[in-house]
C-alpha cells in the first residue's frame, strides 16, 4: 500500500515540477509578435506600392513569414529576392513573371494643370516628388518606382503612369534561360 | 578517461544506435531526402538526447531509485523527454527565430523518437554509469546518429539522380542502402570489447 501511495506521489511530484518548468519558460520565454517577419519587413523596400497583392509591405512580410513566395516585389526587385533568400535559406526565385513582363512605370504630372496642393507628395513612399504648396510639383523619374501610389490622391488628376523609355542608361542584358531550357538534351527530358 | 573514449567509440560506431540496435529508424527513413533537413535534425536530436541522458539520469538517481519505484521508469522518462523538449523549442524559439525556422517541425518530432527513450532506459540499466558517463552516452549517441543520418541523406541524394530500375525506386531502394550501410556498420563489432 505504501509503495503505491509512494509511486503515486512521486509522479504526481514530478508532473508538478515539470507543469511548473514549462508554465515558467510559457511566461519566460514568450515571443511577441512573429520575429522572423520583422526580419523580412527590414528587407523590403518600404515602398508601401502593394504591387505584391499585399496592402504594404508589413503585410507581405508577415505573409512570407506564413510561407509566401518571395518574388513578388517588383520595387526591390533582384537584389531584395536575394536577400530574402539568403535570410530564409530558401532557393532564389525569378521575379514574379506577371508583374516582371509589365514595362517599367513611372509618374508623369502633367505640369500645367498642376495647382499645388502637396497630396501627392505625401502619398510618395520614396520622396520623389519634388514641389511645394502652391507651386508646381514634379516627378524625380529616377527615384520613382512606379507604384502609382500618387495617381489617386490628385484632385485635379493631372498625374498619368507612362511607360519608361528604354535609354543607354536604363538598358540592361537580357535574363539567361532557366538551365532547363538551355541546353537541348535537358529541353527533351523535360518535355 | 580511456572509459570515456571507450563509451564514445562504441556509442557512435560499434552500436550505434540507428544501424546496429534498430532505433529511431523512422526519422532515418523519413528525413533523410535532403542534406540539409538531415543536417537541422541531426544537430535537434544531439541537443535533446544529450539533455534527456542529463535528466533521465537525475530523475532515475534522485527520485525512482531511492524510493524504489524504478518499475516507473517508461512513463516518468517519456514525461522528462516530452518537458524538455518542449523547454528547447521556447528557447530556441525566443533566443534564435532563424534556428527555430529550420528546426521547427523537427523538434516535436524527436519526442516520439525512440532512441531518446531508448539510451535514457540503457542508461538506467547500467548501474556503473556516473553522471558524467550518462550524459557522454547521450551525446555519442547524437552524434552516431547524425553521422549515419547525414551520410545516408548524401547517399539518397546521390541515389535520387541515378538511373534506378523502376521497381526499386522511391523507398525500396533506400530500404536496400539503409541494410548495406548496417551491413557495414555491424563491422565495427571487432573494434573493440566492452
Amino acid at each position: 500500500m505504501s509503495m503505491v501511495l509512494s509511486a503515486v506521489l512521486a509522479l504526481l511530484a514530478l508532473c508538478l515540477v515539470c507543469g511548473a518548468i514549462l508554465g515558467f519558460a510559457a511566461v519566460r520565454f514568450r515571443v511577441e509578435g512573429d520575429p522572423i517577419a520583422e526580419q523580412v519587413n527590414a528587407l523590403l523596400p518600404q515602398t508601401q506600392c502593394g504591387q505584391c497583392g499585399y496592402p504594404g509591405c508589413k503585410p507581405y512580410s508577415e505573409a512570407i513569414a506564413a510561407g509566401d513566395k518571395i518574388n513578388k516585389c517588383p520595387p526591390g526587385g533582384e537584389a531584395t529576392i536575394q536577400a530574402l533568400a539568403d535570410l530564409l535559406d530558401v532557393e532564389v526565385e525569378p521575379l514574379d513573371a506577371v508583374e516582371g513582363e509589365k514595362p517599367k512605370m513611372v509618374a508623369y504630372i502633367r505640369e500645367a494643370e498642376c495647382i499645388g496642393c502637396t497630396k501627392c507628395i505625401q502619398a510618395c513612399p520614396v520622396d520623389a516628388i519634388l514641389g511645394a504648396a502652391k507651386q508646381m510639383h514634379t516627378v524625380i523619374v529616377s527615384e520613382c518606382t512606379g507604384c502609382d501610389l500618387c495617381v489617386e490622391p490628385c484632385p485635379v488628376d493631372c498625374i498619368d503612369m507612362i511607360p519608361l523609355d528604354q535609354s543607354l542608361q536604363s538598358w540592361k542584358w537580357e535574363l539567361p534561360l532557366p538551365p532547363g531550357q538551355l541546353i537541348a538534351t535537358d529541353r527533351e527530358q523535360a518535355a | 578517461m580511456t572509459e570515456l573514449a571507450l563509451i564514445m567509440v562504441s556509442s557512435i560506431l560499434v552500436n550505434n544506435f540507428v544501424l546496429v540496435q534498430f532505433l529511431g529508424l523512422c526519422p532515418f527513413m523519413g528525413v533523410s531526402r535532403k542534406i540539409e533537413t538531415a543536417i537541422g535534425l541531426s544537430l535537434a536530436t544531439t541537443f535533446v538526447l544529450t539533455l534527456a541522458a542529463m535528466c533521465s539520469y537525475l530523475v532515475q538517481q534522485y527520485v525512482l531509485k531511492p524510493l524504489d519505484i524504478e518499475f516507473l521508469r517508461t512513463i516518468s522518462f517519456i514525461l522528462v523527454i516530452a518537458v524538455v523538449v518542449q523547454f528547447t523549442e521556447m528557447v530556441v524559439q525566443k533566443t534564435s527565430p532563424l534556428l527555430y525556422r529550420v528546426l521547427g517541425i523537427f523538434l516535436p518530432l524527436i519526442t516520439t523518437n525512440c532512441i531518446v527513450l531508448g539510451v535514457a532506459l540503457l542508461n538506467a540499466n547500467k548501474s556503473d554509469f556516473t553522471f558524467v558517463t550518462a550524459t557522454l552516452n547521450g551525446f555519442a549517441a547524437g552524434l552516431g546518429f547524425s553521422l549515419v543520418l547525414v551520410l545516408f541523406a548524401a547517399l539518397r541524394e546521390r541515389i535520387a539522380i541515378a538511373d534506378v530500375p523502376k521497381s526499386f525506386e522511391g523507398a525500396a531502394i533506400g530500404m536496400i542502402t539503409a541494410g548495406l550501410m548496417s551491413l557495414a556498420f555491424m563491422g565495427f563489432a571487432g573494434l573493440i570489447r566492452l
